[in-house]
């Protein structure tokens, strides 16, 4: 088998390497490409924090020069883009990278190189938006980049925009693929629908809409690139196109969209509520359903973005109608989770601290939510600093607040370390008044007449909309004191050494079975499950009264202990004594060289040059091409 | 059980008083959503009273039950048992679906009904055509002279007081909809705000039961100086209205002054970029441009260049001088005033001393 020589090496052999620096180039390594999502998104998170200071800064005063009109408006346009889809969309990618094949009991996803490819077009897509910086502008036109303004607007800012979110989308329509295909293909014998943990239903769900809800945006960002660099008439007035037309298909993916930032957090809090707890999720059935519902009925309500666009009465009603009716499948998740807690034996842990917050935030957003369903109200909400409350507490108070908990929870499985609990409870208690100092002021600052996407206001707004104002950017300077003592928390821990143990939080699904962190191959047997929360059952049984008992001599941690699971044999028929004959898919270049290929191609579109058009086409054809026919690695070949 | 009823009392008597406070303290500011001033505001304020309260309630009971649950079942130190691994209970699953099902049915009568009630359009209503521009508002009130003129006027609205005012609203530049984009015309205390596009004609109701003026502001992202296009409502009574309106019919005064007529020369002079852009009628002079705010009755408004600089002689000075160092404008590129004279020149600062004297004389 092994007759590898020297003559048959080439620099094109599929590498093989699984350690070293430049390993993380060729990884298809589910949990490695969750590490470096997550690493991005946070850096990204941090200049989205950044511009947010800078705007808060500039509106603690009326009339303020802190910056220009111009600054200002890429300023808030480049914050929204950032946190939607390089911190909060990628971290829901972290976390479903390193998790998914984890908690089904896979080795790994179905489509490892498309995975590999997913983050590096992140990456490559977010530097290629931020590029816009330094080559004349960012996007300026909001993140929504309402037509006509979007396709009028002086310079290649919204060009940057069209063409960056279009290379972006491709990131998430590619990896929603491959995490249904793992999903649904992939979960260890044994593993009913019925008994996943609920985040593999979140992740299913949200990678659903994400399969039908990127190719909505993808049409949409076609026609925007075509009106704006080669001057089609797609969104023009003056050439008889609806400027609507934009706003329907935008919010088309909209909606459906503001579900995939907040699912995730919902699956996450909805792992750690129990385990903190120490109880089973309150209702399993109906928060799986309630988040299909949501995902379903998502559909249904994006014209509730256009309340004041225009839209007849008919219209407007059927829409506020469908986005009450959505408030119902969300109100029941909000219950569920508060009676997890109930009857429970409550641990304080930072996850959980995090996953509580969660729910009494998102209550909040989602309250406020409620309100503006409430259509000629809304007509007085809309496009005020009370929208900019409520999509903040919903999406920082929800979905940051839930990525948050995920963190600390998983920190140890993934680094092998714990997170200092001490600063951890420092970083939720500023992270947690700071939070609501910045944004909840904005409800009334809102109401009292402060519309968004203005760089100032004037004094004849009233001196109280300047002092909610003052106090929205102190709250931003605590956030920022919060995520320093984040990042220490984070820099002391990873100095320190690697004794966690493997199921430090005496938790409830199979990831924590195994090592810290998992070996490459996750698991040395595929687990067989019979139970919901399998591996909760492994340790506890319920007695005549429903409490839950140690079974033997307690909760060990290795992955052969306590019960064998009855014919519990893997399908790897080759399957020997050591893990060296687990089969794991192959590292390969070949997405990152076909990733190359994209933003050239963008900067090809936007200065029409038909060289980098070319050049871009290559690199990814080619890329394409050695992915379709590279063979395994010679050493594995048998 | 009692100490856990009470301990929600409690909550719930703070609660509503920091509700009241909050709604109190949030009550008159000028261009406040929380204090209707005719029928159009007041109907969606009614339906907020409503589910404002509803909202406080749900909030005080989900909040109240999450630190009754956090402190009730937290894990005391000596007790390492674990609790019942209750898995749902179908019973209360199925109340909490229904209940709130069933508020917000009750919300969705009320609100379906006012949205066509709102949407109709009043008897007696006077119509105003109003028309967003980059970065100023435009209206015209078709016919409404004494001798059926049109009167045309920019950012300040007038209305007779206590009678329902029916906008046709679009979006233009220049006159059509070409390089136009979307607005959204907002007066808090007379209506909620309704977008102008392009292409299109959007209608709104306003109605000001007081005498009064109502502040405003463009509320739909349109670029540099979307927080420049303030729009203002002077609510009169009807005698007063109809002087207005007589007034405005009425062609520019003719300038008294040596410096003010200089000024109307330079602004009529062959090939002078004012007539290019703003329309103004001098009765044996006018202009029709489209471009900029209509100045025949400049004087008769108190605020320029969407309204957010007040009218007088500096602030006209300053703005003729540099236009773009007082609001961010894109000239070049074809939305807002271009500057037209080398400040440095004491020339183009005779012309500008000579043009304000016009302007201000524009009564």
């Amino acid at each position: 088998m092994a007759t590898a020589t020297a003559t048959s090496r080439s620099i094109l052999a599929r590498p093989t390497a699984e350690t070293g620096w430049t390993s993380w180039f060729t990884t298809v390594d589910h949990k490695k490409i969750g590490i470096m999502y997550a690493i991005t998104a946070f850096v990204f998170f941090l200049i989205g924090g950044l511009e947010a200071i800078l705007v808060r800064l500039q509106l603690s005063e009326p009339n303020a020069t802190v910056l220009t009109a111009e600054q200002y408006n890429q300023l808030f346009t480049m914050h929204g883009l950032t946190m939607v889809f390089l911190v909060v969309m990628p971290m829901g990618a972290a976390f479903f990278n390193y998790l998914i094949p984890l908690q089904i009991g896979a080795r790994d996803v179905a489509f490892p190189r498309l995975n590999a490819f997913s983050y590096w077009v992140f990456l490559f897509g977010g530097l290629f938006l931020y590029s816009s910086f330094f080559l004349g502008g960012a996007p300026n036109g909001g993140w929504f980049a309402y037509a006509p303004l979007s396709t009028s607007m002086p310079g290649n800012n919204m060009a940057f925009y069209s063409v960056g979110l279009q290379i972006l989308g491709l990131s998430s329509l590619a990896a929603s693929v491959n995490f249904i295909t793992t999903i649904l293909n992939m979960r260890a014998p044994g593993m009913t629908f019925m008994r996943m943990p609920m985040f593999i239903w979140m992740s299913l769900i949200v990678n659903f809409l994400l399969l039908f809800a990127m190719p909505v945006i993808a049409v949409a960002l076609f026609q925007l690139t075509f009106d704006g660099v080669f001057g089609t008439s797609f969104f023009n007035p003056a050439a008889g196109a609806d400027p609507l037309l934009w706003q329907h298909l935008f919010w088309i993916f909209g909606h459906p969209e503001v579900y995939i930032l907040i699912l995730p957090a919902m699956g996450i809090v909805s792992e750690i509520l129990p385990v903190f707890s120490r109880k089973p999720l309150f209702g399993y059935a109906a928060v799986a359903f309630a988040g299909a519902a949501i995902g379903f009925i998502g559909w249904g309500v994006w014209a509730h973005h256009m309340f004041a666009a225009g839209l007849g009465p008919v219209a407007r009603a059927a829409f506020g109608l469908s986005t009450m009716f959505i408030a119902v499948p969300t109100g029941i998740k909000i219950f569920n989770w508060v009676f997890t807690m109930w009857g429970g034996k409550l641990r304080f842990t930072t996850p959980m601290l995090f996953a509580i917050g969660f729910v009494a935030m998102f209550t909040i957003g989602g309250l406020s939510g409620v309100t503006h369903s409430v259509v000629p109200h809304d007509a007085q909400q809309t496009d005020t600093y009370y929208v900019v409350a409520h999509f903040h507490y919903v999406l920082f108070g929800g979905a940051l607040f839930g990525l948050m908990a995920g963190t600390y929870y998983w920190w140890p499985k993934v680094t092998g370390r714990m997170l200092s609990e001490k600063l951890g409870k420092v970083h939720f208690w500023i992270w947690f008044i700071g939070f609501n100092l910045t944004f909840g002021p904005m409800h009334f600052a809102g109401l009292l007449g402060q519309p968004r996407r203005t760089y100032q206001y004037g004094p004849e707004l009233g001196d109280t909309v300047t002092i909610w104002n003052r106090i929205a950017t102190f709250g931003a300077l605590v956030i920022a004191l919060s995520v320093l003592v984040f990042t220490w928390n984070v820099i002391k821990t990873q100095r320190g050494p690697k004794d966690a143990p493997d199921d430090p939080w005496d938790a409830r699904t199979l990831e924590w079975l195994t090592s810290n962190p998992p070996a490459h191959y996750n698991f040395e047997e595929i687990p067989v499950v019979t139970h919901r929360d399998e591996f909760w059952y492994r340790k506890y049984a319920e007695d005549a009264e429903g409490r839950a008992v140690p079974r033997q001599a307690g909760g060990s941690t290795t992955e052969v202990q306590g019960q064998p699971p009855a014919g519990g044999d893997t399908g790897d028929p080759d399957h020997g004594d050591g893990h060296e004959h687990i089969h794991m898919p192959n590292p390969s270049y070949w997405p990152l060289v076909m990733t190359f290929g994209l933003p050239i191609a963008g900067y090809a579109v936007i200065y029409r040059s038909l060289v980098l058009a070319a050049i871009g086409g290559l690199l990814m054809f080619f890329g394409f091409y050695a992915w379709i026919i590279e063979p395994v690695a010679e050493d594995d070949a048998h | 059980m009692r100490s856990d009823r009470l301990a929600r009392r409690w909550w719930l008597g703070l609660t509503m008083a920091l509700a009241a406070l909050a709604l109190a303290a949030c009550g008159d500011e000028p261009q406040s959503a929380m204090d209707p001033q005719g029928p159009f505001a007041q109907k969606p304020d009614d339906l907020w009273q409503i589910v404002f309260v509803i909202a406080i309630v749900v909030f005080v009971i989900v909040q109240g039950l999450i630190v009754f649950t956090v402190f009730k079942f937290r894990e005391r130190p000596d007790d390492t048992s674990l609790p019942v691994q209750t898995h749902g209970n179908t019973r209360l699953e199925i109340m909490w679906t229904v209940i709130p099902a069933l508020i917000l049915a009750g919300i969705a009568v009320p609100t379906v009904r006012t949205i066509f009630e709102l949407d109709a359009e009043p008897d007696g209503a006077m119509t105003v055509q109003v028309i967003g521009h980059r970065w100023w508002w435009e209206y015209r009130y078709p016919g409404a002279g004494p001798d059926g003129q049109d009167i045309v006027t920019a950012n300040e609205m007038v209305i007779p007081v206590g009678q329902p005012v029916r906008l046709e609203m679009t979006a233009q530049e220049a006159g059509g909809p070409d390089n136009a984009v979307i607005h959204s015309f907002w007066i808090p205390k007379l209506a909620g705000k309704q977008d102008v596009v392009p292409g299109r004609i959007t209608t709104l109701n306003i109605q000001a039961d007081s005498e009064g003026r109502y502040l405003g502001q463009c509320a739909e992202y349109c670029g540099l100086s979307h927080a420049n296009m303030r729009a203002r409502v002077d609510a009169l009574s009807d005698d007063q209205f109809q002087r207005w309106l007589a007034d405005q019919a009425e062609p520019a005064a003719e300038p008294e002054g040596e410096l003010a007529r200089q000024g109307k020369e330079l602004f009529f002079r062959e090939g002078s970029s004012c007539v290019g852009c703003h329309a103004l009628n001098a009765g044996d002079l006018s202009s029709g441009a489209q471009v900029g705010p209509n100045l025949t009755h400049l004087m008769s408004r108190q605020e320029f260049a969407g309204a957010i600089f007040e009218l007088n002689e500096d602030n006209l000075t300053a703005w003729l001088e540099n236009p773009s160092s007082m609001k961010p404008m894109r000239p070049d590129f074809g939305v807002g005033m271009p500057d037209l004279f080398d400040e440095s020149d004491p020339e183009a600062r005779r012309e500008i001393q000579a043009l304000v004297a016009y302007l201000l004389s524009l009564l």
